[in-house]
């Protein structure tokens, strides 16, 4: 460093504030996002007659209203929740794998979500039913539910290792193994089923934040919202991990208690939100990079908070980029997340030489 | 005398796993340390030095005994209540991304924040505090993966003692450190236990550093045996030819320290003296010669012409003819050539 002498006027001392105005301009930015997912779609409404739908008003036509209530709010709504809870949840996998490359879906639950849908999409009914019976027989809420079932028994059989195994890497291979398994599984299933059920399998696994309804997000809310509060709690620990988990130990921190913690928290918000939308990958493993560049900070304090509203604005703008605005063309969302953000990523990590910094990998 | 601040009831260290026998490696250990002392553990490779402090820090179950810490048996001791009467700082090189260095010695009020880990006024001054007592006030803004080792370790020592333990136990601190930087960490680390009254075990392979810095000595010995004592005593008492013997290295009592040369093949006799002489002497002996007083028969005979600043050597092998040298690699080289 230049300044080796410091400037006695000058406190030697930093700072280790918690970033109020950056938390503050990120909440604004997620404000003005959602209210553009609202305002922007097949039909564009203008910015201030939204704002007269949100506050209860009469909106110059009564059509917009309605597309507002029953089709984007719902929408918007769980775009923020999914990506709030996946962004969080990629920061406590990452944490606590010491591993830049971990995202919420690590454990598996994914997995197990994909192969619950894909067991009821590819194998309910006889070989000969239509697709129009299955799709029936689906509805949106038996697809949620065999989500929900296959991600939950893969989050039970990992915190059932979770207290067993010593290290956190043993867990992640165990959490990577179960995943390659349910894939596996899937592929045999997709191998030996017919086209139409297959279509429906993948465009599940395209990901989309359009299908849940509002009797749904009053299950998806309060469950992200648990698993965010879940996450907050365990900042603590997740600073105390910084050093890893041997220095942590001797910190005081009971290592097993919180990565049951951690695993349980950080899988109920992935199992949810795969449960609802599908597989949304990227945004759990970019939002974290963002937010530490952005911050330049590695207080999980700080980061928790960040994430969750990072995550959210980031999941409406690839929302918004997949609705293709103005065009009634809706794009597969997962590719759009990884299109659009891979580049802004790299150029993030690459401008703030923050690769290396991020663990020392 | 001051209170004693860590004691080992007849310990026994080792692993017992899940499944076949327990592996003791070392049993019936009885040690204590007094409030600012420094400790020092010594011993060969692969001896069980790591699993003993593993132990001592309660990382790892005794196998027997108990180890006390200020009176109290740890293995009774909640985790947090542990931590907040014991740090450690240990071998492996922390990576860390956007921290500074003050934010990692903050990390070490861990156990004295609540549960938000939010810094109260007091827990920001200790953290100041121990960055001003290693020195390391001006590294508080940077960043940890800018500092050098040397700058890198005193922050850890500071993180360590912003825990405000009463024993501190540092695995190898010096192992990464050049020999300036050794020295100032050693000096560091007395300096903390005596202004702090606090207890430091440190174990480390600088046995010359250990000789002269610490104030008790732990020898770890193969098998398990255990020497204790003031360094000198354990000199005195040969303990360090116990500890280390049969690997082809002999411990010189009068140096304190190991000879690193094989047994001398040769008898050279050297006339002269002074620094001369005794650098003369060094290269000889590196160079395969037993060394004797000038006047006992030898087959080599070294004299030294000149001064410091024009040294000359001249040698002459069982009354041949003499050589000429005029530096001391030459001289080596010539002693070790096929002409003698």
């Amino acid at each position: 460093m230049a300044n080796a002498v410091p400037i006695s006027t000058e406190s030697p001392w930093p700072r280790l504030g918690l970033h109020p105005l950056a938390l503050l301009a990120l909440l604004l930015a997620l404000l003005g996002t959602f209210l553009l997912s609202l305002s922007l779609g097949s039909v564009r409404i203008p910015l201030d007659q939204v704002l007269t739908i949100v506050v209860g008003g009469q909106p110059a036509r009564a059509t917009w209203a309605t597309i507002i209530y029953d089709f984007r709010l719902p929408k918007a709504l769980t775009a923020a929740l999914a990506g709030a809870a996946l962004a969080v949840s990629g920061l406590q996998m990452q944490m606590l794998f010491r591993n830049p490359l971990a995202d919420p879906y690590v454990l598996g639950v994914s997995s197990g979500a994909s192969l619950g849908v894909a067991l009821v999409v590819l194998t309910v009914g006889a070989a000969n039913t239509t697709l129009l019976a299955v799709v029936g027989l689906l509805g949106n809420l038996s697809l949620v539910a065999a989500a929900c079932i296959g991600a939950g028994a893969v989050l039970g059989l990992v915190l059932a290792l979770a207290q067993r195994v010593q290290s956190s890497i043993t867990l992640l291979i165990l959490g990577l193994m179960v995943g390659y398994l349910t894939t596996a599984i899937v592929s045999l299933l997709l191998y030996f089923s017919i086209a139409e059920r297959i279509h429906a399998y993948i465009a599940w696994s395209f990901g989309s934040f359009g299908g849940v309804t509002w009797s749904q997000l009053r299950v998806l809310a309060p469950v992200v919202v648990i698993g965010l509060l879940l996450a907050f709690t365990l900042t603590k620990a997740l600073n105390a991990l910084l050093l890893g988990e041997a220095y942590a130990q001797t910190m005081g921190l009971n290592i097993r208690r919180a990565r049951i913690g951690i695993v349980a928290g950080s899988a109920i918000l992935a199992g949810a939100v795969t449960a609802f939308c599908g597989p949304v990958g990227f945004l759990g493993i970019a939002v974290p990079h963002l937010a530490r560049a952005l911050l330049r900070s590695a207080d999980h304090r700080v980061l928790a908070p960040a994430c969750t509203l990072l995550g959210a604005t980031t999941a409406l703008l690839a929302d918004l980029a997949a609705q293709a605005p103005g065009s009634d063309t809706v794009l597969p969302l997962n590719a759009i997340t990884a299109l659009i953000g891979a580049p802004v990523v790299v150029w993030v990590i690459l401008r703030r030489g923050v690769a290396r910094g991020a663990f020392g990998v | 005398m001051s209170a004693i601040m860590l004691e080992t009831e007849r310990l026994s260290i080792g692993y017992s796993p899940r499944r076949g026998p327990r592996r003791v490696v070392a049993a019936d250990l009885s040690l204590a340390l007094h409030a600012g002392e420094v400790g020092c553990l010594l011993g060969p490779n692969g001896v069980g030095k790591s699993t003993l402090l593993r132990t001592l820090v309660g990382m790892q179950p005794a196998l027997g005994g108990r180890v006390l810490l200020d009176g109290a048996d740890i293995a009774g001791l909640r985790p947090r209540d542990l931590a907040r009467r014991l740090s450690v700082v240990l071998t492996e090189r922390i990576e860390v991304g956007q921290l500074s260095a003050y934010a990692l010695v903050a990390l070490g009020r861990h156990p004295h924040t609540d549960w938000t880990g939010r810094l109260t006024v007091r827990d920001e001054e200790i953290v100041r505090w121990a960055l001003e007592a290693v020195g390391a006030t001006d590294l508080a803004q940077r960043q940890v993966h800018e500092l050098s080792d040397g700058e890198r370790q005193r922050v850890m020592v500071a993180r360590a003692l912003a825990q405000e333990p009463l024993l501190m136990v540092l695995d190898e601190p010096t192992a990464f450190l050049d020999l300036p930087r050794r020295v100032e960490m050693m000096r560091l680390l007395r300096r903390l236990a005596r202004e702090t009254n606090r207890a430091l075990l440190l174990s480390t392979h600088d046995l010359d550093l250990a000789l002269r810095s610490a104030d008790a000595l732990w020898l770890l010995a193969p098998g398990g045996g255990l020497h204790s004592g003031a360094p000198e005593d354990l000199v005195l008492g040969g303990a360090f030819e116990a500890t280390f013997a049969g690997a082809g290295i002999g411990f010189d009592r009068r140096q304190g320290s190991f000879q690193v040369h094989p047994p001398a093949e040769r008898r050279a006799a050297l006339v002269g003296d002074g620094l001369l002489g005794v650098w003369t002497a060094r290269a000889l002996e590196r160079a395969g010669c037993h060394m004797v007083a000038a006047h006992e028969p030898a087959a080599l005979r070294i004299v030294i012409n000149g001064d410091e600043q024009a040294p000359r050597w001249e040698v002459t092998t069982n009354g041949g003819p003499s050589q000429q040298v005029a530096s001391l690699h030459a001289l080596a080289a010539l002693v070790r050539s096929d002409a003698f």
